[in-house]
């Protein structure tokens, strides 16, 4: 069973990686241990001595964009402290990847493919909704422009993610409040929401992408008030990360998607929780 | 520069502080804290993060039991614990989300020792084995059990504050049939039954080489035949 799940895993990397190849993304590795991690309200890293796991590469792809490298891509173990469940590891593999010159809508296009890629028995058709359009047919409220983060949460867990569930197959949830926009830049026609989306397989939401922001100053803006916040939570407060705010200042427009391969895994093999797939499942 | 201080003497628990100082030149500090069980040292709080299924926690003063419990978190969004919980005094279940930063009561339950003594109409009523102080308890709440309760039984209650929530019998009983068919001489199969009253009137099958006046044993449980002990 063990080796099973490590070869179907092993067959699933060499797809994903032949996909970003022939797409002349090129793979990096940047770096696990932090000395500061990215700054969100919920997002909590695992202290590492005096440094902290990555939860995410996000940090760095960004500077490699800022350097000039157009297309990448990495596969790599993140970290979150706390998050343990049937869908949740405090250690998991993470795909993100980045194109320059790309928005949040091309990127969704680029996923889609790469998932019937290498999903290519699944035949996923792809639903489409705003999270105003999801939130008003499934839980009664438009969020945009009148955003309530525990009834966000809450709704969103307890009434929009089990419609997707029933509907079955791919969902996508976009452009989201701005106050959820985390370090997505602004829909230029509509300010009270954000170019970011998320996208679900049949109600398990399986990768999240933005149409990055690159105004330094709205992005320090944004770690502040996060930093307030966090502190209000007593929680541990990062430092902001100044290299990381200047490179955001000669970034170009990009886009940007983080998606969950554990998770990937699980939907293809048909499996309930990751306990199949993780083949050292730490608890 | 980094450095630990262990402040002991919480009766709850050890508070532990570590300090790090992250980078020289800002002199920005990092101060962990945490109570190793509890997270904000009260005792009578459980953390959303300390929940699972089984536990007993204490809703609107009520004692309650988590019996299903899954952890959420959607997107970059706040971790949330939904639970299904069962009302251990009514019986009923409900949906329940609890987000990270929420405190559960927890509930205090104690079970105690007890010996049956009479029953008062439709009540059943014990001693304390240590204190003779009384307990009494209903029959809808001893269910099929009442039917196994015999003099002189040592059995265990849960309490809630003063309030008993369930009780648990000697796996095991002896009790005398009363009234059945005769059994067939010499048929010692134990895979055909047929029913028996007990001494109570109560009824359950038992084997059919089974006499009146024999003792048998009773799975308390499930409420099945066990043995026989002893011939009438």
């Amino acid at each position: 069973m063990l080796i099973d799940s490590l070869q179907f895993r092993d067959a699933v990397m060499r797809d994903i990686r032949a996909f970003f190849y022939d797409r002349n993304y090129v793979e990096v590795e940047t770096p696990i241990r932090l000395k500061i991690p990215c700054m969100e309200l919920h997002i909590d890293a695992e202290p590492c001595g005096d440094h902290f796991l990555r939860t995410s590469p996000e940090m760095f792809h960004k500077q490699l964009l800022a350097d000039g490298h157009p297309r990448i891509f990495e596969v790599g173990k993140c970290f979150r402290k706390g998050e343990r469940g049937p869908l949740h590891n405090p250690e998991y593999t993470m795909l993100e990847w980045y194109c320059a010159g790309a928005d949040y809508m091309d990127m969704l296009e680029e996923t889609t493919a790469m998932i019937s890629h290498i999903w290519k028995e699944s035949d996923l058709v792809w639903k489409i909704y705003t999270v105003s359009e999801a939130f008003k047919e499934y839980a009664g409220w438009d969020p945009a422009g009148n955003y309530n983060e525990d009834r966000f949460d809450i709704d969103l867990v307890e009434k929009v993610e089990p419609a997707f569930k029933k509907l079955g197959g791919g969902v996508i949830l976009k452009d989201y409040p701005v106050e959820a926009a985390a370090l997505s830049r602004k829909k230029p026609d509509n300010p009270k929401v954000a170019e970011r989306w998320e996208l679900y397989i049949d109600g398990i939401e399986l990768a999240n992408a933005y149409s990055e922001l690159t105004d330094s100053k709205e992005q320090r803006l944004r770690f502040e008030e996060c930093a307030e916040q966090r502190k209000a939570l007593e929680k541990i407060v990062y430092p902001l990360d100044e290299i990381f705010l200047r490179s955001l200042e000669k970034m170009p427009e990009s886009g940007g998607v983080a998606l969950g391969v554990d998770r990937l895994l699980m939907l293809m093999a048909g499996e309930q929780s990751l306990d199949g797939i993780i083949s050292f499942r730490s608890y | 520069m980094q450095s630990t201080i262990f402040l002991l003497g919480f009766y709850c628990g050890v508070l532990k502080c570590e300090i790090t100082n992250l980078a020289g030149d800002n002199d920005f500090c990092i101060i962990r804290h945490h109570f190793e069980r509890y997270n904000q040292g009260d005792i009578n709080m459980y953390s959303a993060s300390d929940l699972k299924k089984g536990l007993k926690i204490e809703i609107d003063g009520d004692p309650c039991m988590i019996t299903n419990f899954e952890f959420s978190k959607p997107g970059k969004g706040q971790a949330l614990y939904r639970c299904k919980i069962k009302n251990l005094v009514t019986g009923n279940t409900f949906d329940k989300t609890y987000r990270s930063v929420e405190k559960v009561n927890r509930c205090a339950l104690i079970s105690r020792d007890y010996t049956f003594s009479y029953i008062d109409g439709d009540n059943y009523v014990f001693s304390d084995n240590d204190t003779y102080e009384e307990a009494t308890l209903n029959e809808e709440l001893l269910g099929h059990l009442k039917n196994f309760i015999v003099d002189d039984m040592v059995v265990e209650i849960l309490f809630h504050d003063d309030r008993a929530l369930d009780i648990t019998l000697p796996n095991f009983v002896e009790m005398v049939i009363a009234e059945t068919e005769p059994g067939a001489r010499g048929d010692t199969a134990t895979n055909v039954m047929k029913p028996a009253k007990l001494e109570n009137g109560f009824e359950i099958n038992v084997p059919i080489f089974i006499n009146e006046g024999d003792t048998i044993r009773i799975d308390t449980r499930d409420g099945t035949y066990a043995d026989r002990v002893a011939k009438g």
